[in-house]
Formats: C-alpha cells, structure tokens, sequence
C-alpha cells in the first residue's frame, strides 16, 4: 500500500456533501456551517457539526432507556382469566425450554446482543476518536460499518409484538398485548440508529493526518 | 460524460479522481474500502420496472389478511394496519407510529418517489421538485426497514403455531416477493446519476 500523503477534501480545501456528495471547494475549513450546498441545498460542512458530543448524548441516552427495556415487561399475554407478563429475558428462556431454540436465538440476537453490541462499539469508538487513538483505523471503520447496517434487525421483536397484538384477541380464551417495556425498548432502537447516524467516520482518520504535520 | 470525476470518500476523506467506470463495477476507496460510487447496469430501465411491481406488490399486501389464526372455533384475521390500529388504541401511540412509518407509511412513500422521478426521466424530462424529493428520500430511505418486518412475520408464525392453527393470506405472499423486489429496485437505483441529472437544470 503506498503510504505517501494522501490528500483528503479537509486537507484540500474541499468539503463532499453529506447528502448528495457533491465535492464543493470551500475557503474557510472547521466543522461549522460553511455554505449550503449548490446542488441539494444541503448545509455543507468538512466533518458533522458536534458529532462527538451528540452521538454520546445519544448512547447515553439508549443505555438509560435499555434498562426498563429489560426489567418491564415487554407483553402481557392472558389466557382464561390469567395474565402474566414476559420480559425480553424470560421470553427467550421460555423459547429455548420450549425447544424453540432458533426462535430464541433470533429474539436474544435482534433484542439483547445487537443493542449491547452497537453501544458498546459506539462507547469504543467516540472514546478512541476523542483519544486520537491511531490504532487499526480500517477495522475501526469495519465496526462502524457493522453498527450501521445491523441496528434496524432489532425491529424485529417490536413487530412482533404489533403482529401478535392484532390476532391474540380472543376474547376471554387468549389475549395477547404489548407490555410498557416495548415503548422503551422502541426509544432504545431508534436512539441506537440515530446514535450511529450522527458519528462520522471520518473523525476515526484524522487522527491519523495530524500525525503527518 | 465525464470523463474523470473528483470524489472525496464519505468514510475516511481521501480524494479520489475516477476515470470511467464499467457498467456493473463500482470504485472502492483505496483507504478505507468504502464504495465510492457504482456504475449500475441498465439503471433507469431496471429500476423503473421494479419500483412500479413493488408499488403493485405493496397494494396487494396491505389490502388483503396477513395472517389468520384459528382456535376452538374463534377466528381472527389481520393485516399490517390492523396491528398498527390495536396498539393505538392500547395506549402505545408511539410503537403504532414507529410502525405504521417503518413497515408502511416510509417504504410506500419510497417507491412513490421513486415512480415520480424515474417515469419523468424515462420519457427525458424533469420531474417538478425534484431536489426537494430526492432529498426527502433520502431522509425516509433509512427508516423504511420491510425486510426487518418480514423476519418478524416468520418469527410470529412460529410462535403462533406452538398454540393455534395459523392460515397464510394472500398478502403474505405478496410480501414475500415484495421484499426482493424492493431490495433488487435499492440495488438498481442509481443515487449518483440522478443526483447529476438534478444537478444540471
């Protein structure tokens, strides 16, 4: 690989639209507002304005969030006159005891693993970036990539629940609805995704230009 | 066409000159491996005719029963709506909206859009709004997550089946294909080139 300067938009006086990617030549460099975008009007700036700051307002966030998510339940089945609610830990119990292993698996992935994953790969990079780590910056951006394109599979245990609510409704033999535990777990996924949305790559590579100068 | 084109990398930076691309190959950043841009085969053509089947598709999965289930001769029938309508009126507004956007409202407005920009530029002209409705696409696309509700589908029918009789409707099916058919019409559309086309006025 050749290791000589590589010049980047930062570096050139060049900023690409996060939007449309249109490469704009720009006079002034810094993460504010620079000019809006010619083609898509799109406010134009060389990194995301107070990426750093915003993507851990919104980690913090989900791992607030992520703790009812998991002690309320997240629905309440009732079946001739009992009812009981599930947590998302005891639902994936029931499932491997069941011995509806895959569906477990699929539940504690999309619902458990994923979530934890993304925040704790989120934790890791803001915390290398504010460090200016320079460590392995490809698989860093390998573990962006991943957070980005795994966060909306956990949707799915939400659309569950919407499916089961609308056809458990049999009356006094069997009912079936969402618990409290759904709304917070729906703030989990999608502050997750917003979280992930916010970060900008580009944050993991500049380190590695300032050690150049 | 251009004949060298200055990209900068969305994920590290590095500016890249690209020549011409082969219709089917994409150029991949030499930093940090990110795709660059691709040069989509057939685009317009191919990913005309999959939004208007995926819009045919998309009528026909909210309009019939998803799933009906039968149990010690009860009988309950529902589509997508009907879910998105019983947690609204159990109090859970917020999960009806996150799903009534994620799994219907954004990915149908998607191939709206799309069908609104294609078909103009198919017959060479230029669809009215077009950079307001490009850009609102591009803030939908990442929320419209029907493949996600497919395996929630899959997942509930298997639940389902522990305790009841579980009888596929029409519209499942037709979700079925949907979701290639949508994932196929992703891969076709060619963001680059209509941003250019929206670019020259």
């Amino acid at each position: 690989m050749i290791v000589t300067e590589l010049k980047t938009a930062k570096n050139s006086s060049m900023a690409a639209c996060r939007r449309c990617h249109l490469l704009c030549r720009i006079s002034e460099s810094g993460d504010r507002k620079i000019i809006d975008c010619p083609r898509c009007g799109a406010e134009i700036h060389q990194r995301i304005p107070g990426s750093i700051q915003r993507t851990w307002a919104l980690v913090i966030a989900a791992l607030i969030f992520y703790i009812p998510a998991n002690l309320l339940p997240i629905s309440i089945t009732s079946a001739l006159g009992s009812s009981e609610g599930d947590t998302i830990m005891s639902g994936v119990i029931y499932f491997i005891q069941s011995g509806s292993w895959y569906i477990a698996l699929v539940i504690f992935v999309a619902s458990i693993f994923v979530p934890v994953l993304k925040i704790l790969i989120l934790f890791f990079l803001l915390v290398s970036v504010q460090l200016k780590i320079r460590w392995r910056p490809l698989e860093r951006t390998r573990l962006y990539r991943i957070i980005e394109a795994i966060g909306r599979w956990s949707m799915v245990d939400i659309f569950v629940i919407t499916i089961m609510a609308a056809l458990i409704k049999l009356g006094g033999l069997a009912d079936f609805e969402a618990g409290p535990a759904a709304a917070y777990f729906a703030a989990v996924v999608v502050l997750t995704i917003l979280a992930a949305m916010s970060f900008d790559p580009r944050l993991i590579w500049d380190s590695m230009e300032d050690q150049h100068e | 066409m251009h004949n060298e084109l200055l990209i900068a990398c969305h994920e590290c930076d590095v500016l890249h000159r690209i020549g011409r691309v082969p219709e089917g190959d994409s150029a991949i950043c030499r930093r940090c491996g990110a795709v660059l841009f691709s040069h989509k085969k057939d685009s317009l053509d191919r990913s005309l005719a999959l939004t208007l089947a995926g819009l045919l598709l998309f009528i026909i999965a909210n309009a019939y029963p998803l799933l009906e289930i039968k149990l010690e001769g009860l009988y309950q029938a529902t589509n997508l709506f009907g879910g998105v309508k019983v947690l609204y009126s159990g109090g859970y507004w917020e999960i009806a909206l996150l799903v009534l956007c994620t799994a219907i409202l954004f990915p149908f407005l998607e191939l709206l859009i799309k069908l609104y920009i294609l078909l103009p530029m198919k017959l060479n002209r230029r669809p009215w709004k077009m950079i307001s409705l490009l850009n609102f696409l591009e803030t939908i696309k990442p929320w419209g997550m029907m493949e996600v509700f497919m395996l929630g589908i899959l997942v509930s029918v298997v639940k389902l089946l522990k305790m009841m009789t579980v009888i596929p409707g029409h519209s499942l099916y037709a979700f079925f294909v949907l979701i290639f058919v949508m994932a196929a019409g992703t891969a076709s559309f060619d963001t680059h080139e209509i941003w250019e086309k929206a670019g020259d006025s």
